[in-house]
């Protein structure tokens, strides 16, 4: 896609044409436990090097019990994950049952590998049923899906792949995968200049949907 | 032309720069981040520095030719010292041409030093304060304000300024600005620097942190 920018005398672009999308430069990540599941995202949406929002609510619900995490052009990912919320909803009405989140992963998958030539989307579908009890799917640009015990996503992810290895365990409890979470998007708000701001986080379980905030000034800093 | 000798982009990049003249003198603040691209990659660099007991300069963009401009003025420096009895070898303006003669020489080659140079000085009980560009471009004015600061906080500044500005006065209106560039430039850190620039020379603080509110963070729910 040809993009034109047009910089003022300090080399900033001060005006991109449409095709150059608003992104959500982002931390997303998922993590299972027995029983549930902890996700966790930063706040930061930003064009170019502008915070556009600084408090950005990236966990996304598409059913009661599944939640999306967003990262990459921020219409793309906002307009897919509407569209899979009335299609899940039809569905578990059809079924007369709540949705799995196979369902939900798989029509994520299905939009963005037939648009792929037109999506800027990676998204991580993660929630619980009562048929698989807690999933993690991963659907990265080109559409495809992978199922995974934990997940993490977005620009600020790539300073995490080497935390993760090292700290993730199978059956962690419910406490140790907050701090996980909480830990790693903290360490990647700490690096990357995409992300930022509060550590937004949810526990999904058989019980429901429990959601929190770590305020910008109790995000643990890294350096000082 | 030698396409080895043509400077196509900055590598490690600091932000903005502010300042501000007050009743007594200026007040010029930076953050101490140099980023590499999107990465916050070295959270503790000073962006200001002494070059004679009455001027500093402070440069944004590319921190490898601000490093070049620093060495360079204190050849400079070095060179003029010793012609004058208890006086500074060269006034902040000479500086502040020797810097514009300098880029200007280097953008007409195609091959610019990626600055943008604040310059402050407080010389016979009269404050200095001018900036040069990437270009050579020099001028001088009561609030100066380079990178993103130039949008966000130029008009902060020049709204809060007046002839007899106390530096308490100033200091708290920086401050405010250097917040605001933290909410909105994804290219800072919490993590500043302030200098003193007046009658009794020059004194640049130790990194401090500003107190961030995040509470709108509660009136944000989802994206619709």
């Amino acid at each position: 896609m040809e993009t034109v920018e047009l910089y003022n005398s300090q080399e900033q672009i001060v005006l991109d044409d449409l095709s150059e999308p608003v992104k959500t430069g982002t931390t997303i990540m998922a993590v299972q436990y027995k029983g549930g599941i902890v996700i966790g995202a930063d706040s930061r949406t930003t064009s170019g090097a502008l915070i556009v929002n600084r408090v950005t609510d990236k966990l996304t619900p598409v059913a009661d019990k599944i939640f999306s995490l967003r990262s990459g052009s921020a219409a793309d990912t906002q307009e897919i994950a509407a569209i899979v919320r009335y299609y899940l909803n039809i569905l578990s009405t059809e079924q007369g049952k709540p949705p799995t989140v196979k369902m939900a992963a798989n029509l994520f998958r299905q939009f963005c590998y037939v648009y792929k030539n037109y999506l800027l989307a990676s998204i991580i579908c993660a929630g619980y049923d009562e048929t698989d009890g807690p999933s993690i799917y991963s659907i990265p640009l080109g559409g495809a899906i992978i199922k995974q015990p934990y997940a993490i996503g977005g620009s600020g992810s790539t300073y995490l792949y080497g935390y993760c290895d090292a700290n993730f365990k199978e059956d962690m409890t419910k406490e140790e995968c907050v701090s996980f979470v909480t830990n790693a998007v903290g360490l990647a708000i700490a690096r990357d200049g995409s992300s930022g701001g509060i550590i937004r986080y949810a526990i999904i379980d058989s019980d429901g949907v429990e959601r929190h905030t770590i305020y910008g000034d109790q995000v643990k800093n890294y350096f000082k | 032309m030698d396409p080895t000798k043509k400077t196509l982009q900055p590598y490690v990049t600091g932000s903005s720069v502010l300042a501000i003249k007050y009743n007594e003198g200026i007040i010029v603040a930076a953050d101490t981040l140099g980023s590499y691209g999107s990465l916050a990659r070295f959270t503790d660099l000073q962006r200001m520095s002494k070059v004679t007991n009455h001027t500093l300069i402070g440069g944004s963009g590319d921190i490898s030719d601000l490093q070049q401009i620093q060495k360079t003025v204190e050849s400079l420096i070095l060179e003029n010292t010793g012609f004058k009895k208890d006086e500074e070898p060269l006034t902040p303006k000479e500086i502040q041409q020797y810097i514009s003669r300098v880029m200007y020489n280097r953008r007409s080659r195609f091959d610019p030093l990626w600055n943008h140079i604040i310059v402050a000085g407080y010389q016979n009980n009269e404050s200095f304060l001018g900036a040069v560009d990437i270009f050579g471009t020099f001028y001088e004015d009561n609030t100066i304000a380079s990178g993103f600061g130039a949008y966000f906080a130029q008009p902060l500044l020049r709204k809060g300024y007046k002839e007899d500005l106390t530096k308490d006065e100033a200091i708290d209106l920086i401050k405010t600005c250097l917040k605001v560039l933290f909410y909105r430039d994804a290219r800072t850190i919490n993590k500043f620097q302030i200098a003193e620039v007046s009658e009794g020379g020059i004194t640049i603080s130790d990194p401090f942190e500003l107190e961030t509110h995040w509470e709108i963070a509660d009136w944000q729910e989802g994206h619709l």
